[in-house]
């Protein structure tokens, strides 16, 4: 049987057509330790690092715990050490796996979580280094998201323009959530900075918590912060638009990964309803939220989730209301499916090479330089 | 006025309303041959459209008037038309006076609009208005719609 | 001819019956004072109300878009304030829509969002008062709901209990922005008062709990505060859930209101999904997600979703449950459902009778 429609319940949606082109638009390196980064810190704060043992800390992120089972398939799980630290079981698994032409690395670390400016800063620049010389400088399909001190923008701003000129970036990561929503013309910097560079932003499913996960405040349990995820993604859409973002930066892509997006089309029809009436307050948007969506907001399709039947998952996605918005993604090593059959039955398979291949290549413009070339 | 089965159905004039009647800044509602209109007096102008929102059917006769609340960029604003734009009374929806587009939607949402004047009561007097039931004096001014 | 447009909206011939689960009767200074214990009267002229808002009095954090957050055509001719004219409502609203009966929601004063709990609890307490003599006293199409202070859950019990016999109370009132989610074991005792006496639970959107109204922190704009309102929702409906309150209290009623329902089945999906696979972290969970809200949640339509494709809606309707959907107006707010015009998908005749009124007698036992 073909490794690419290995049969779980239901009809195995097959990749295979896909096989050589496919972009896999998430997955995930596991998060160096401070140690780990060390030798890419320069002498002030190795010095700093050593001296206050945070060389010895965590530096696992709350939102994304390893070990729980959605962030840990089974049998992804190398024998020894974490769920997607070892780059030969990340080859074997996905990207041979899938047969991907380019994988996105997005690196969930708490570099994007502390407080202190600075020490962010430098933690993130570690990490960029970290991913160019041990992930991509390793395998050529291999592309990544910058990781930038969203703490301070203007420090992120810096990291952007610090890897610009590395093609393999493609992408500038932001943690779920930082202090305010990312709409706020406090984050600009980064969009600025990243338009200028032909570089999307990717806003992952998580939060910082640096606020309540929710409204009314802090449940108990990890399952309801992990469900809460694409409500905050909601938030941050919705400010994304409502601050007129999509207006200043006209070029601008932002995906939203690893939120779901089933729960785009109840949005969507909720933020046009407000903004007929509400315009005035929003003046400059002179397009309804919608329209603006679909040119610039992506979601990658880990986790899908799906209602119980077939039909209504095609019905689901027909209401999103365009076949742009789907970008393929494996989800490594995070566990949303069996096998690699990560489209339950129902998904409508004539989006298959949009979100397989034409979808991602749309989104990310430093993967088309690339694939004209 | 009777219109004929080959020619386009002539419009009637209507006198709605004495000028007194609507006061500048606000509208009132009148109905002209079944048609349901919102009067407006925008600072002495007269401005009449279809009285009901298509969006739930509210009376845009009772909405608030305002300008037009544009903007270019994230953070500049511009104030023009001050007046001319009705804000349905329920979700606030924009409609220009002078077009019936609504700002939103302009090219799919739009309410009808209809051509108003004004005249002297002496003029009226002599013709050729249809008058519904106004006792006109020749010391008023009236507002006459077309449809 | 020129005509009074009240006058020519009870001249339209509506053919409706319909049961209005969500109206806001409005309240003129000083209205509420008489109902007051004379310390707390003092004490509301002294120090006011205390939210966690930087503004002063104010129960929302964002400014809406319209005086009073009304439609404008509902500010009476008497001068009192949208909704506290019962006159004037009777003519704009209860005859011009063939209103059999009237849930009242009493927004004001916001005794669950008080710093000061005693205080919080004396206007709870006023504030039902108020609602029985000036407006269920008054028309016999009203119902109304026990407003209570979450956060103070001995007092929520109290007031429950000192006035869940008078029947014409339907149900409790809860905003879905309490200190911590409402679902937690701290407010189980009054879930408890509620299945005791039988009382189903009703969370309108709003609130102040002093978190950001978004997860993702203080947005600017009312737009999206306003959208909030769903987030809120989720958040809360997650909490019911997966906090353990409906596997608790296997007969609590629960009807979110003024969220609309278009977000519940993906919602409901997005539980489900990563339940099963964490199934381990919330073991006193014997059942899906979505089991636990098709059996105790209620949902009203208000603001009515508006998907450019009406057989979306329609989709939709179907899937939350043409059972689980109760109709509602909102008035006097700005964002108001006309009976008549806002639901654009069709319906069957059963479905529409079950939607604008059955569902509703049922839920509430009214007749």
């Amino acid at each position: 049987m073909s490794a690419m429609t290995e049969i779980s319940a239901g009809k195995p949606i097959d990749l295979s057509p896909y096989h050589g082109s496919i972009i896999d638009c998430d997955i995930h390196p596991s998060p160096p330790s401070i140690a780990e980064l060390l030798p890419y810190f320069d002498e002030y704060w190795k010095e700093v690092l050593t001296m206050r043992g945070i060389d010895r800390v965590a530096v696992d992120i709350t939102a994304a715990p390893p070990n729980v089972p959605v962030n840990s398939r089974p049998d992804w799980r190398p024998a020894k050490g974490r769920p997607g630290s070892d780059l030969a079981l990340m080859q074997r698994h996905v990207l041979d796996g899938f047969g991907s032409a380019a994988g996105i690395c997005n690196c969930l670390h708490v570099a994007q979580i502390v407080f202190g400016d600075d020490l962010a800063a430098a933690m993130c620049t570690a990490l960029n280094k970290w991913l160019a010389a041990e992930w991509l400088d390793r395998d050529p399909r291999l592309r990544a998201s910058i990781v930038v001190p969203i703490q301070n923008p203007q420090l992120a701003a810096a990291e952007i323009e610090r890897w610009a000129a590395d093609r393999r970036f493609v992408q500038v990561l932001l943690p779920g959530t930082s202090d305010m929503p990312y709409g706020r013309r406090y984050y600009w910097p980064i969009y600025a900075a990243a338009a200028r560079h032909g570089l999307s932003i990717g806003i992952h499913a998580g939060s910082s918590y640096r606020n309540a996960p929710t409204p009314t405040g802090w449940p108990s349990y990890f399952l309801s912060d992990y469900i809460g995820f694409s409500s905050i993604a909601e938030s941050q859409l919705l400010s994304l638009l409502s601050e007129g973002v999509f207006v200043e930066y006209p070029n601008l892509k932002v995906v939203f990964i690893e939120t779901g997006f089933l729960w785009y089309p109840s949005f969507i029809w909720r933020a046009n309803k407000t903004w007929r009436g509400v315009r005035a307050e929003v003046p400059w948007l002179k397009e309804a939220p919608g329209t603006l969506a679909e040119r610039h907001v992506r979601f990658t399709i880990q986790p899908v989730d799906a209602p119980p039947t077939p039909d209504q998952l095609e019905r689901a996605i027909d209401q999103m209301g365009s076949d742009r918005f789907l970008l393929f993604s494996s989800d490594y090593p995070h566990w949303h499916y069996d096998g690699l059959n990560p489209l339950p039955a129902g998904f409508p398979t004539g989006l298959l090479e949009k979100i397989a291949v034409e979808n991602p290549t749309e989104t990310y413009p430093r993967l088309q330089k690339e694939t004209a070339q | 006025m009777a219109s004929t089965d080959t020619a386009p159905r002539q419009k009637t004039k209507t006198v709605v309303a004495k000028v007194s009647d609507v006061k500048p800044g606000g509208g009132i509602y009148v109905t002209v041959n079944g048609r349901d209109i919102a009067l407006f007096n925008v600072d002495g102008t007269f401005h009449a459209i279809s009285n009901r929102c298509p969006h739930e059917g509210a009376n845009l006769c009772t909405g608030r008037l305002t300008g037009l609340l544009e903007s270019d960029r994230p953070g500049s604003y511009r104030l023009s038309r001050r007046g001319e734009m009705v804000r349905c009374p329920w979700h606030g929806w924009e409609f220009d006076l002078v077009t019936g587009q609504s700002y939103c939607d302009p090219k799919r949402t739009r309410v009808r609009n209809y051509a108003v004047s004004v005249e002297s009561g002496s003029g009226l007097i002599e013709g050729p208005y249809k008058v519904e039931t106004f006792p006109i004096s020749i010391e008023e001014d009236y507002v006459i719609i077309e449809t | 001819m020129n005509v009074n447009v009240t006058e020519r909206d009870t001249h339209t011939p509506v053919d409706l019956t319909i049961v209005d689960c969500d109206i806001h009767p409005g309240m003129a200074p000083g209205e509420l004072t008489p109902f007051l214990p004379k310390r707390w009267q003092e004490h509301m002229a002294v120090y006011g109300s205390f939210f966690r808002n930087g503004v002063k009095n104010a129960p929302t954090t964002h400014f809406r878009m319209a005086p009073d957050t009304a439609r404008a055509d509902s500010w009476p001719p008497s001068g009192r304030p949208p909704g506290a004219d019962l006159d004037f409502m009777r003519a704009q609203h209860l005859d011009a829509y063939g209103i059999e009966y009237g849930i009242l929601i009493p927004l004001r004063v916001g005794p669950g969002a008080q710093r000061n709990l005693e205080f919080g609890a004396a206007l709870a307490s006023a504030l039902n008062d108020w609602q029985l003599a000036t407006w269920i006293e008054k028309e016999k199409r009203f119902r109304g709901s026990i407003v209570v202070t979450p956060d103070d859950t001995e007092a929520a019990v109290k007031e429950i209990e000192r006035l869940a016999p008078d029947r014409r109370y339907v149900q409790l009132h809860i905003p879905p922005k309490t200190d911590e989610p409402l679902g937690r074991k701290r407010y189980w005792p009054i879930f408890q008062a509620a299945v005791d006496h039988d009382l189903p639970l009703s969370c309108h959107v709003g609130g102040l709990s002093g978190h950001p109204v978004t997860g993702a922190g203080w947005p600017s704009f009312y737009l999206e505060d306003q959208h909030s309102n769903v987030q809120s929702m989720q958040a809360m409906l997650a909490g019911l859930v997966l906090e353990g309150a409906f596997e608790r209290f296997p007969k609590l009623r629960v009807v979110l209101v003024e969220a609309g329902f278009a977000w519940v089945p993906a919602f409901c999906w997005r539980m489900d999904k990563h339940w099963e696979r964490m199934r381990d972290e919330v073991p006193h969970l014997k059942r899906k997600p979505s089991e636990y809200v098709r059996e105790h949640v209620w949902f009203t339509t208000q603001p009515i979703d508006e998907p450019n494709d009406n057989a979306h809606l329609a989709e939709i309707t179907e899937w939350v449950g043409y059972d689980r959907i109760m109709f509602s107006t909102d008035y006097p707010h700005w964002d108001f459902d006309d009976p008549r015009f806002a639901f654009k998908g069709s319906l069957s005749a059963e479905n529409r009778e079950k939607i604008f009124r059955m569902n509703a007698k049922v839920f509430y036992g009214l007749d």
